[in-house]
């Protein structure tokens, strides 16, 4: 029963991550990306799944999609009908679900945060349409695949989920919206297990118009860099398995990292610029904090959004600073984005894998190509590979549209 | 004990017009609306839907800054918001503790149409302004805008069954204290290139757009309230599950509640998505209405249509008691029940 919700439990449950995978331009799985994010290394290529010669810029962390068989129970026939975004969702499910250990019967619920699901195959229904109204063939697939739900719906039959699914869309924030919704879940005890994070592929349609918004770098994307210019699209693909720590526990799972903290706000400032000096980032980094019970002088690292354009980085500095207060020259903070780009709504999710991977190596994940740090960052811009002692790490993902989300993770010993 | 989750608010845009008296004698005289029908030149079958007249869009809305250039599936999620929410002064009221939560199954077509044709055309000149509209996230970020709403904004993407996902965060948020009321819109636009889409799972298919929404809160509104009593699990049609025994576990789930008076199911009068459905009710001995029938497919803007007639009919004592289904076309199926209360 959705609601009401199952009566209140004595205490509330802490909730463990036993399971991360991920699909970057870094490459497949937790040891490739973790070996890239530790070393700082960037990912970034002339685009080659369209043309873009016509665009301002033509780089973007674009991946090349494993070759082995797909992973889970699809017949070949249905395996061999997944588009780009469907296959890197599947990749990184899977071995999330893998690590965890799951196994049938207790359902597990998935939750997918995606911008734009399968806009590619929306793309070639639209250029068929206009081209050949006629031939019909392949249509139905494109229109069917297109949804989000049918990504996820197959993610679900490949791996034998057979729990609720669940859609958000709410921009680069979607993956963290969905890694805090499922939080929300195993909490208020509406499920026991559930897949959760987000992801988002490249296409024409969303590189275009975030060309078109004079969003893009021409050059290559350098958060918190004075002379940064705009972002570099990425794709990809980060999911969790989250359960109860008494689910974890007694089934003998190895504990990744736990989520303590989860907070979202609304910025209703504009619909594509944040607010200049970040008081829903801020918002949503005080709530998180609360839920987590920690204070921002516990965190030892923030994975920020910083997205490389100069409204995003200007105003998420200004929300750190208020946030931190006295301790921000303190704070490590980098941007992976410098790495494998902006993954819209597999941004939140695979940041937060990053997060796992940096409490579990006990690294701080440098940020690649930052050259002058721009002086209104008064935090500490990680700019070389590092050991470091964590404990706590906390990330920002914030949306177009105003939705702010921020997690935050502890190691687990 | 339940706790207690009502709803205080209701607005729709529909086929029969911008309002809930629109939807309200629409229902009631239970005629089919005028069809239009869209040009499919070579085709001997035809597309058509049932559209939200153009004109009378509240001033409130196309005077606001963020509304002037939005999307029309936007403006339909605004409208059917404020008049559920009791306008903006109420909403104000809320000091910003007001939730949004937009659910869509099909999104902004018309500008990314327009935008896609923009892009084949000469990418280089592709609209900056309509790209952001085109986000599946705008409608809910231009709803907390009019509204003020700055602490929680959701938007839930799926078939039309999500429209009860949507609710039942809502009423989790307000039991877990997260937001003071909390509003649910579905909302969908409609032009050929859905109508075409949609064409190859339903031949005779009527599409229609507009939104509805439900103001859920705490408090009654009145002496005389509609309450959520449960949503039902998500019914998942993932294998070896299909649609219709996905429809029957909904079916005896909530035969488990409180006896209905009323169903509001999804039919539209149409072949085959209808069948599992209609299938699952056979034996429904009760009253029923199908708002798809008079008001056609509009996915999650039908969805929403279901619950807001529902609890309009209570609201006016019409009923006791009613369920609603919800047979998602290729996610899942839920149901809910909602009941008029009297409250001290």
């Amino acid at each position: 029963m959705l609601f009401p919700p199952p009566p209140t439990q004595r205490a509330v449950p802490r909730i463990v991550v036993t399971g991360a995978g991920i699909v970057t331009a870094l490459g497949r799985g937790w040891t490739a990306n973790a070996e890239g994010f530790r070393l700082g290394r960037r990912a970034f290529r002339k685009v080659t799944l369209f043309d873009v010669r016509r665009q301002q810029a033509t780089l973007a962390a674009e991946l090349d999609l494993p070759t082995d068989p797909l992973p889970g129970r699809l017949n070949p026939r249905r395996a061999a009908r997944l588009d780009r975004p469907t296959q890197m969702l599947l990749w990184a499910s899977a071995e999330a679900w893998e690590q965890s250990g799951w196994t049938p019967p207790t359902p597990v619920s998935i939750v997918v945060g995606t911008t734009a699901a399968g806009m590619s195959l929306g793309e070639d229904y639209y250029r068929q349409l206009l081209t050949a109204p006629d031939r019909r063939r392949g249509q139905p697939t494109r229109a069917l695949y297109y949804l989000a739900q049918t990504e996820v719906r197959t993610v679900a039959e490949a791996l034998g989920a057979s729990g609720s699914i669940t859609v958000l869309s709410n921009a680069c924030a979607s993956g963290a919206s969905a890694i805090g919704h499922a939080w929300h879940m195993l909490r208020n005890g509406s499920a026991q297990r559930v897949l959760a994070g987000g992801h988002d592929a490249l296409s024409q349609f969303v590189f275009v118009g975030f060309d078109a918004l004079r969003a893009l770098s021409p050059t290559l994307c350098r958060p918190f860099d004075a002379t940064r210019d705009g972002l570099t699209m990425g794709e990809g693909a980060g999911m969790l398995a989250l359960e109860t720590l008494e689910h974890a526990e007694a089934r003998r799972a190895t504990i990744l990292g736990e989520l303590i903290g989860y907070g979202t706000t609304v910025d209703r400032h504009h619909l594509t610029q944040p607010h200049p000096r970040g008081d829903a980032a801020l918002g949503s980094m005080r709530l998180a904090c609360a839920a987590a019970g920690v204070s921002p002088a516990e965190v030892d690292y923030l994975n920020a959004h910083g997205t490389g354009t100069r409204l995003n980085d200007e105003s998420e500095s200004w929300a750190i600073e208020r946030w931190a207060g006295n301790q921000v020259q303190h704070l490590s903070v980098s941007s992976t984005k410098a790495s494998v780009g902006h993954l819209l709504g597999g941004a939140g999710a695979v940041e937060a894998v990053v997060c796992l991977m940096a409490l579990k190596g006990q690294w701080l994940p440098p940020q690649a190509g930052l050259e002058t740090p721009d002086p209104a960052c008064r935090f500490a811009l990680v700019r070389e590979p590092r050991s470091a002692s964590l404990r706590i790490a906390l990330s920002n993902s914030f949306g177009f549209g105003g939705v702010n989300a921020t997690l935050i993770f502890r190691r687990w010993r | 004990m339940r706790p207690n989750v009502y709803i205080t608010g209701l607005g729709a845009v529909s086929p029969a017009g911008w309002g809930m008296e629109c939807l309200r004698s629409a229902l009631h005289s239970g005629i089919p609306l005028p069809e239009v029908v869209f040009p499919r030149p070579g085709h001997r079958s035809q597309l058509k839907a049932r559209l939200v007249p153009e004109q009378n869009a509240p001033a409130e809305l196309t005077r606001h800054p963020r509304l002037r250039r939005a999307s029309v599936l936007s403006l339909y999620a605004a409208a059917a918001a404020l008049e559920a929410a009791g306008g903006t002064t109420a909403a104000s009221a809320d000091r910003g503790r007001l939730g949004v939560i937009a659910c869509l199954q099909a999104g902004c077509v018309h500008y990314s149409c327009r935008f896609l044709e923009e892009l084949l055309a000469d990418p280089t000149t592709a609209s900056p302004l309509i790209f952001p509209e085109t986000v599946f996230g705008a409608p809910a970020s231009h709803v907390a805008a009019l509204l003020e709403a700055s602490v929680r904004a959701e938007t839930l993407v799926g078939d039309s069954a999500s429209f009860l996902q949507g609710v039942a965060m809502g009423a989790n948020w307000l039991v877990q204290g997260l937001v003071d009321r909390c509003l649910v819109v579905g909302a969908e636009e409609c032009n050929t290139f859905l109508a075409e889409a949609f064409w190859p799972f339903e031949h005779g298919a009527i599409l229609s757009n507009g939104a509805g929404a439900l103001c859920l809160s705490n408090t009654p509104a009145s002496p005389q309230s509609v309450a959520l009593v449960r949503v039902t699990d998500p019914h998942p049609y993932v294998t070896p599950v299909t649609r219709a025994s996905a429809l029957r576990n909904l079916r005896t789930q909530l035969l488990g509640s409180p006896a209905a008076t009323i169903l509001y199911d999804g039919l539209t009068g149409g072949g085959r998505l209808d069948l599992p459905e209609r299938q699952a009710w056979t034996d429904w001995a009760g009253p029923r209405i199908s708002v798809k029938r008079v008001l056609g497919e509009g996915l999650m803007a039908a969805a929403a249509w279901q619950c807001v007639a529902a609890c309009d009919d209570l609201a006016h004592g019409r009923h006791q008691q009613a369920w609603v289904s919800l047979a998602g076309s290729n996610q899942h199926a839920l149901g809910a029940v909602f009941e008029r209360m009297e409250t001290p």
